[in-house]
């Protein structure tokens, strides 16, 4: 029976000459939080509105909960939660006439007054969307994607825009879906929220998965030295380590320079290799400043995946 | 995944394991999906579409109001000549048609087009509701406002002295032509708020009101127009819906085939155009 939540396998998805989404591959378990990590227009919103159903694929497969998300529309519609980046919700209507709206359509939904409590709407139950805040209008949409008690719930962007205390809140819910067993895809580029939230990350950029994996697997075995000192001869440092050895230098604000050692054979990066890059500046004469050994976090990977100049969209 | 958390408050002290899986049981968000009844849908989306409809307030100046205030202002004055008889007799018919337009074109077009624009109509699409499910939604709340609107409208009428003749077969055609009106502005409408940006079926709305207000024969008869004017303005659908009633509520008499026939082609080439053309987002 343990088809995944969601398989989707070569995907396919252009506008116009603009291809959004091209060859992307993963699948989610049923139960687990997957987060799809990327840069903005790196194709996460297009590879979710497919999973719903709202757009069609130009290439690929898709089965969410094992069903084909336009031939079994109905069929998936009461099991799959939805809370798209904005809108969605009359300008008119009131926030919990309009939950109570989205609970009315399934056969037994949570009492929307219990879910309005616990993302702290009660104050403004009566209040027409048009004139809730947008986090409260954010809130309102992650109710409405989870009223009717559903295995899967697709969060895009679930807390852009967010002030820390509603983003919390977004993410205790989210942790509290994970343990009753609903599986949830959320799309983010909020690093600290895919690391905090995910079992799952899978970093995607200009249309294709770049790398997946839990995020301590993606993160594991990634050390790198930093110190900073008086500038370098960098070349020489790099042919003073083994092979397979990197050398990246910034400047930091006081003119000094901020390096950082790292090496592609995780196992390399042992006291050895710590020793060796002491040794160096010993010998030059340099001293080495804040010297440290640091785990790497999700955003250096997502950082060195996708690049780090800053693209139009 | 749960190991962390199911353990803290249910199984703790509990040293019995006999009831092996019952340990999700307890959240709020257990999965228990399914869709409730088509009709408890459509019933609380049409109660919905009718407290926006009604709350809105341009819409109930365009549907309440002003109908009310050119049916009094236009029988107590006599700036308009709506022809021989007495005033609210002559005027109340039209007036009728005004309100019905208003609400199944006006205000149903520029309604769907914000809806659409807002991503109401793509959200709605994700739940169980249908689009079938949603267009009856949205036909019982326009034909609410329409009861509301006929039953506020007679009883002003009949306070300024209306006295319409009240034959059961020419309440039936009335009743008969104003659902078919309704179908045929209802598709006209949502034909423009499926194909146009919500901005512009905000004026296109608009403007088609002012029109068929002034062209249409709502506060006075068209045959004071031109006679080519007449005919071109005989095959609009309020031309159709005011003079049929015109015919049963103050001339005592069954409507033509005309106005039915008029309405019936209104309503299939719009519904047809929009079925095909309507897009949701």
């Amino acid at each position: 029976m343990d088809t995944a939540a969601v398989e989707v396998v070569d995907l396919v998805k252009r506008y116009g000459a603009t291809t959004a989404v091209s060859g992307l591959t993963f699948s989610a378990r049923r139960g687990a939080v997957t987060a799809l990590l990327g840069p903005n227009g790196a194709g996460k919103t297009s590879t979710i509105e497919i999973c719903e159903g709202f757009r069609r694929a130009d290439g690929g497969r898709v089965r969410v909960l094992g069903l084909d998300p336009v031939a079994d529309a109905t069929a998936l519609k009461p099991r799959v939660g939805v809370m798209p980046q904005s809108g969605g919700v009359p300008t008119g209507a009131r926030a919990a006439e309009w939950l109570n709206l989205m609970a009315s359509f399934h056969a037994s939904p949570i009492a929307p007054a219990v879910l309005m409590e616990r993302l702290g709407l009660n104050s403004v139950a009566a209040t027409p969307f048009r004139r809730l805040s947008g986090g409260q209008q954010q809130r309102l949409s992650l109710a409405c994607a989870v009223v009717g008690r559903p295995e899967l719930v697709f969060l895009d962007e679930p807390t852009a825009g967010l002030d820390p205390q509603a983003r919390m809140a977004t993410w205790d819910l989210v942790s509290a879906l994970r343990e009753a067993g609903v599986a949830v895809i959320l799309s983010t580029h909020h690093m600290e929220e895919a690391e905090r939230l995910a079992d799952h990350v899978v970093i995607i950029d200009r249309g294709a998965v770049v790398a997946e994996g839990a995020p301590a697997a993606l993160t594991e075995g990634r050390r790198e030295v930093c110190f900073s000192s008086t500038p370098v001869d960098s070349s020489a440092l790099l042919a003073a380590l083994p092979e397979g050895s990197r050398v990246a230098d910034g400047a930091t604000a006081d003119g000094r320079r901020e390096y950082v050692v790292t090496t592609d054979d995780a196992a390399a990066l042992g006291p050895e290799f710590l020793a060796t890059v002491t040794a160096w500046c010993a010998s030059a004469g340099v001293l080495a400043e804040d010297l440290r050994v640091r785990r790497r976090t999700l955003e250096d990977v997502f950082l060195e995946l996708t690049g780090r100049e800053l693209r139009d969209q | 995944m749960t190991e962390h958390t199911s353990s803290t408050t249910t199984r703790a002290a509990d040293a019995a394991p006999t009831a092996p899986s019952q340990g999700g049981g307890a959240s709020l968000f257990t999965p228990a999906p399914g869709a409730a009844p088509m009709w408890r849908m459509v019933a609380s989306q049409a109660r919905m579409e009718l407290r926006v409809m009604l709350r809105h307030g341009e819409q109930f100046l365009l549907t309440m109001v002003i109908p009310v205030l050119l049916l009094v202002g236009f029988s107590l004055t006599s700036v308009l000549d709506v022809g021989p008889g007495p005033r609210v007799d002559a005027l109340t018919p039209g007036v009728l048609a005004l309100a019905v337009m208003s609400t199944s074109f006006t205000g149903l077009a520029i309604g769907t087009g914000f809806e659409r624009r807002y991503g109401v109509l793509k959200r709605l699409g994700a739940t169980p509701l249908s689009r079938f499910g949603l267009l009856a939604a949205k036909t019982l709340a326009v034909l609410g406002v329409q009861a509301i609107q006929i039953a506020l409208l007679c009883t002003v009428a009949l306070a300024l002295g209306w006295s319409p003749d009240p034959d059961p077969a020419g309440v039936l055609s009335a009743v008969a032509l104003v659902l078919l009106a309704t179908a045929a502005f209802s598709s006209l409408g949502l034909l423009m708020a499926g194909t146009l940006r919500a901005e512009a079926t905000l004026a296109g709305a608009n403007l088609v009101y002012v029109l068929m207000l002034g062209l249409g024969g709502v506060l006075f008869p068209t045959s004071s127009f031109p006679a080519p004017l007449e005919q071109a303005a005989s095959l609009l659908p309020v031309t159709a819906l005011s003079s049929g009633l015109r015919t049963v509520l103050a001339d005592g008499s069954l409507p033509g085939w005309g106005a039915f026939a008029v309405l019936a082609v209104w309503a299939l080439v719009c519904g047809l155009l929009a079925s095909r053309l309507f897009r949701w987002e």
